[in-house]
This record gives C-alpha cells, sequence and structure tokens, in this order.
C-alpha cells in the first residue's frame, strides 16, 4: 500500500520537476543534462511577446478575480436571504457555471458577443455624431467577463459554505446590543468571512492565470499567457518554454499555497 | 471549500450544518439552545415588541436564514437590500451564461453564411449532420469514460490511505499535495508529459539500450496517460472527502461481527463511499468530454476529442452553426450524466458539498 501511494506521489510530481529542472539546462537536450544555466530564463524574459502576453495576463485574472470576489460575495450574503425557490435557482446556475465544460462556455459567449455585436456596431455607427463611430469586438473584456463567470461561482460557493459554518449568536447578540446591520456586518461578519473571500479571490486569480480553452474562443485578436504558451509548444519544444513553464508553476503555487493557509485558517479558527 | 453544489435531498437550515451529526452527545451542548429559536430570556422572539430599542413599537424581526440581520427593517427594505446583493452576480449570470446558451441554440438551427459564420434559418439539417463527426464523438466518449474509471483505479486506494491509514499527523500536507497540481496550470503539466513521451525524451532513452524508434506521443495510450495526470485530484478529493466522514464505529462492528477486513471493505466501506466514487466519475467524465489540451496535445492530429472539433469549426472553418449543433448535443450529454449520478449518488446517501482545496 505505502509504496502504491508513493509512486503516486512520485508520478503527479516527477514530470513537474523534470520541466523543472530542464529549465536550467546549458544545452537543449530534454534527456541529457549538459550543465546548469539560467539562460533560458534570460531569453525568455527578454522576449518582448511574452512579457506583453504575461501582463495581458495578469491584468486579466485581477481584473476578473476581483469582480468576482466583490460580486460573490455580495451574491452569497444575499442568497442566504432569498426564498428557498430563488435561493435553489442561483444554485443551479452557479453549479451549472462550474460543471459546463469551459469549452462550451467560451463557444457560447464567442456566439452570443458576435451576436450581440452585429447589432449593436450598425447601431452605434447610424447614431455616433463623429466621423469614427466605436467599435465593440471581442478582446479583454469579453475574457474578463467569462472568466469572471466561473470565478463568480467559486466565490460564491466558498463564501457561502464559511457563512454556513459561521454561528448566528454573535450576529444576534451584536443586533442585541443596536448595532445597525451595516456596523454589525462590518465588525463581526466581515472579519470572519474574509479569509474565504481572499481564498476566494486567489483561487479565481489561478484559475483566470492558468485559463487556456475560454480565452482561446474569446480573446480575438489579444494574446494571454496560456495562448503564447500554447502557440510555442505547437512550434516546438525548447528549454525557452521550459523556463516560462516553470515561472507560470512557481506563481500559481504561491496563489494555492496562500489560498489553502488562509483556508485552513478558517477551519482550525470554526473547530472543524 | 464546497465546489461541486447537489442539491440537498431534504432542505435543512443552511446555519446548523453538521452540528448535531458531528456532536457526539445525544443532547445539546449548552449554550446550543439559544439557537433553536426559543425564546430565551434575553432575546425577544421574532415578532415580539421591544421597549426602549431604536425600533421601539416596531416589528422586531430575527432572521434565522439571513446574515445580516435587518432588525425593525419593513420586509420592503429587507428584499430591496437584498435585490441589490444579488443583481450583479443575477445580471451577470443571466447575460453570460443564459443568454450564450440560448444564443447558442439559436446558432444550433441556423446555417453557415457563404463567408463562414452564421445565417439565419430553421433547419435540424446541423444536427442531421452530427454523424460526420462520428470520430470524435467515438473518441470521447470510449476515452473519457476509460480515463475516468483508470483515474478512479488509482485515485481509491490514495483517498482510502488520506483518510484511513495515514498519519493525522502528516495528513494536511499529503492532501495539500494532491490538491496543489489540480490548481496549477494544465497546459505546463501537460507539456510536462509531451516533453517525456517525445523523440528526446523516454524514446531517446530507449533508443540508448536499444529499443530503436519506439513512439509515445500521439496515441490513445499517451492520451489516457495524460487524462490520468490530469485529472487524478479531482477523482481524489470526493472519494477522500466520502471516506474521511465514515463513521469509524461501523467498522469496528463489522469487524466484531466477525466479518474479515476484505468483507468489511466491500460490505460497509466501498457502499459509504459510493457518493464520492459517483461524484468523483461523474466530474471527471464531463470535463474530459470537453477537454481539448490533452488529445491536442498528447495525440498529435490522430487522438481528437469532440473539443478538438469545436475548436476546428469555430476558428477554423468557421461554420458556426454545426459547432453550435456539436456544442448543445454535448451539452446534453453532460445534463444525462449529471442526472444520472445524482440519482444514484442520493440513493446511497445524501452528499452535498465536495472539498476541493
Amino acid at each position: 500500500m505505502r509504496a502504491f501511494i508513493s509512486s503516486v506521489y512520485l508520478f503527479l510530481y516527477a514530470p513537474i520537476a523534470l520541466v523543472v529542472l530542464f529549465s536550467f539546462n546549458a544545452g537543449r537536450s530534454a534527456s541529457e543534462f549538459t550543465g546548469f544555466s539560467t539562460a533560458w530564463y534570460g531569453k525568455a524574459l527578454g522576449n518582448t511577446f511574452l512579457v506583453s502576453a504575461l501582463q495581458n495576463s495578469l491584468m486579466i485574472a485581477f481584473t476578473s478575480a476581483t469582480l468576482a470576489a466583490v460580486f460573490g460575495t455580495m451574491a452569497a450574503l444575499g442568497m442566504e436571504r432569498l426564498a428557498p425557490r430563488n435561493r435553489a435557482i442561483f444554485d443551479a446556475l452557479f453549479a451549472a457555471a462550474i460543471v459546463v465544460p469551459g469549452v462550451v462556455i467560451g463557444i457560447a459567449t464567442l456566439v452570443a458577443l458576435v451576436a450581440v455585436f452585429s447589432f449593436v456596431n450598425p447601431a452605434l455607427s447610424a447614431i455616433w455624431p463623429g466621423d469614427q463611430p466605436p467599435q465593440l469586438g471581442l478582446g479583454y473584456g469579453s475574457i474578463i467577463a467569462a472568466h469572471g463567470l466561473f470565478s463568480m461561482a467559486l466565490v460564491t460557493m466558498i463564501v457561502k459554505a464559511r457563512i454556513a459554518s459561521l454561528g448566528r449568536d454573535i450576529v444576534e447578540a451584536s443586533s442585541d446590543l443596536y448595532a445597525t446591520p451595516l456596523t454589525t456586518f462590518r465588525l463581526i461578519v466581515l472579519p470572519q468571512i474574509l479569509p474565504s473571500i481572499l481564498a476566494g479571490f486567489l483561487l479565481a486569480f489561478t484559475f483566470s492565470f492558468d485559463d487556456f480553452i475560454i480565452a482561446f474562443f474569446v480573446a480575438g485578436s489579444k494574446t494571454t499567457l496560456p495562448i503564447y504558451v500554447f502557440a510555442s509548444i505547437r512550434r516546438g519544444v525548447t528549454p525557452e518554454i521550459n523556463a516560462i513553464a516553470t515561472l507560470v508553476l512557481v506563481a500559481s503555487l504561491l496563489l494555492i499555497l496562500t489560498a489553502r493557509i488562509l483556508m485552513r485558517e478558517k477551519k482550525t479558527k470554526s473547530g472543524e | 471549500m464546497p465546489l461541486i453544489p447537489l442539491p440537498r435531498p431534504s432542505p435543512r437550515s443552511y446555519g446548523e450544518k453538521g452540528q448535531a451529526a458531528s456532536s457526539p452527545l445525544p443532547i445539546a451542548p449548552v449554550g446550543q439552545g439559544n439557537r433553536t429559536g426559543a425564546a430565551s430570556p434575553l432575546r425577544p422572539a421574532s415578532g415580539e415588541k421591544v421597549a426602549g430599542r431604536p425600533d421601539e413599537g416596531r416589528k422586531f424581526e430575527i432572521d434565522f436564514n439571513g446574515f445580516i440581520l435587518m432588525p425593525a427593517a419593513t420586509n420592503t427594505k429587507r428584499n430591496l437590500v437584498t435585490a441589490a446583493l444579488v443583481a450583479p452576480a443575477a445580471a451577470w449570470l443571466m447575460i453570460f451564461l443564459v443568454l450564450p446558451f440560448i444564443a447558442m441554440l439559436v446558432f444550433a438551427f441556423g446555417e453557415r453564411a457563404p463567408e463562414g459564420g452564421y445565417q439565419a434559418a430553421f433547419t435540424f439539417a446541423q444536427f442531421a449532420r452530427l454523424p460526420t463527426r462520428a470520430a470524435a464523438f467515438w473518441n470521447t466518449m470510449v476515452l473519457a469514460p476509460v480515463g475516468a474509471l483508470l483515474c478512479l483505479l488509482v485515485a481509491y486506494p490514495v483517498a482510502y490511505y488520506l483518510a484511513v491509514k495515514a498519519d493525522p499527523r502528516y495528513r494536511l500536507i499529503l492532501v495539500s499535495l494532491v490538491v496543489v497540481p489540480f490548481w496549477t496550470s494544465l497546459l505546463v503539466r501537460t507539456y510536462a508529459w509531451m516533453y517525456i513521451l517525445g523523440s528526446r525524451g523516454i524514446p531517446n532513452l530507449l533508443s540508448m539500450i536499444g529499443f530503436e524508434d519506439v513512439r509515445l506521443l500521439n496515441t490513445p495510450g499517451a492520451v489516457l496517460l495524460g487524462i490520468v495526470y490530469g485529472y487524478l485530484p479531482l477523482m481524489i478529493m470526493p472519494i477522500y472527502v466520502s471516506l474521511e466522514k465514515l463513521d469509524r464505529r461501523l467498522l469496528e462492528a463489522s469487524a466484531d461481527l466477525g466479518a474479515r477486513p476484505v468483507s468489511t471493505f466491500f460490505g460497509v466501506t466501498l457502499p459509504l463511499s459510493l457518493p464520492g466514487v459517483m461524484t468523483g466519475v461523474a466530474l471527471v467524465t464531463i470535463l474530459l468530454l470537453g477537454e481539448y489540451l490533452i488529445p491536442q496535445l498528447l495525440g498529435g492530429g490522430k487522438v481528437f476529442f469532440i473539443g478538438n472539433a469545436l475548436v476546428d469549426l469555430f476558428l477554423q472553418s468557421r461554420n458556426w452553426p454545426f459547432g453550435s449543433a456539436i456544442a448543445v448535443t454535448l451539452v446534453a450529454v453532460v445534463v444525462v450524466i449529471l442526472m444520472v449520478a445524482m440519482r444514484i449518488a442520493f440513493r446511497v446517501a445524501g452528499t452535498r458539498q465536495v472539498d476541493l482545496v
């Protein structure tokens, strides 16, 4: 049993370790380590296409995760107060946002946005007083919207679970002591749910930063880091991709570990 | 962290989740009495008028469902606040989930415009053409369930070890080590296998010891390997959660009644972990049905899934109505699998949440 478990952990981590190891390879070989070098990192970071793709990804991940954290938390608080039937509708829609495969979300968003643009853009041209009417198109906005959908569902689930695990006594006590609802929220509820909101934000950020398939459909002419890496892989495997992959791995690792620590703190505090 | 919300079989108060079940005492511990809603000397019951408070003379409302208490608020005001809280998410869900699905459904009954894209029509022609993509459907419908079952075979012993056998001191770390890969880029993790199975990886090593021209990449085996690698964490977590909740006293009872460990496992442990198994298999299968990256990178052009057909139809040949018809069919399959899985899971026991983080 122990041998099997160890080999599964090896199976999970050895391929990643190999990618990291060969990102430091001096030569181009994937099977022979010819010397330690950080040259490939220098090459990757000197690549302007890569750096701009990285900037796009960071901006999209930050915006969609922030929107998701705010709106998702609001939804989690609001859903507690909804009638059971309405709450079930929200639950079903959020579940759909998470369970429907990314490729379908990407296609559906693409199709809908293009259909909407085909109505809106001529209308904009007709009513615009100037010579160059603004034209809507795919780009950062559509990626943020599509990522925000999944992320919002994610944040809502996490924050809702946190709210469900809280005792109500302290909130009632606060209200008994004449705190206004807003004060109760600010002083009692918010501090208790804040770690889960942050964890949700970080997971949403990680999701958006790593997502390839949804962005692939709705990015239009814009490039995110996963789209750039995917295109490079198709041109051939090089240690430069290993270097980029290692940077992506380190970023995701930091984010997910922080999220886990935040959520663990929540668990020990509530005595679960 | 709950990720997969499944309807609970019986409506319970959200706030009291698991409290009674996890308490070893038959009587509620001191201090929990107040929460049941019975009037206490310190707090007025719902509807009672309270003297001396800002809301004196008005109806005092204790909101057991809501979290932000709105004492003395009229229902209208409370409803307005609730509506304001859920409005942004509701709008987002309508515009970027419901509307796109309607649009996709409309497109699926349309025609391809001569220059690509969509032309309004009402025809079943796109659905009639589905058999022309039978190979993609066949690959997906075979490799996705097979991949999910392979995942299950590897995942169950790991989940069992983590929940039952592992030293509690290291359990958290071991569980974290399983979860972390799930949240790191699937693209990078799949790339790692491209790298290992590619001509400069294992085949290169094999040629050194005399096995020339071994091809591993772009085979169904490589795709299955990538699937197990990519989705193993997602399979382990729900099974781990259901095994962790298992009441150890049942296992002791089974042993006391003379059952051998094997009989206990197949008679008690396995049936009680079935909801987790069902959740894991359903989740992994559903996500695999829409998989694109793994068959694209590890299967080359040879082992393609529905996801690959969809990318081709939307981004290369620009036949949007046909692509929409395939996507609608895919969603229908997903819904059927989900319903069957939930049916089975609820027949065995009510599970609601799956911990993924």
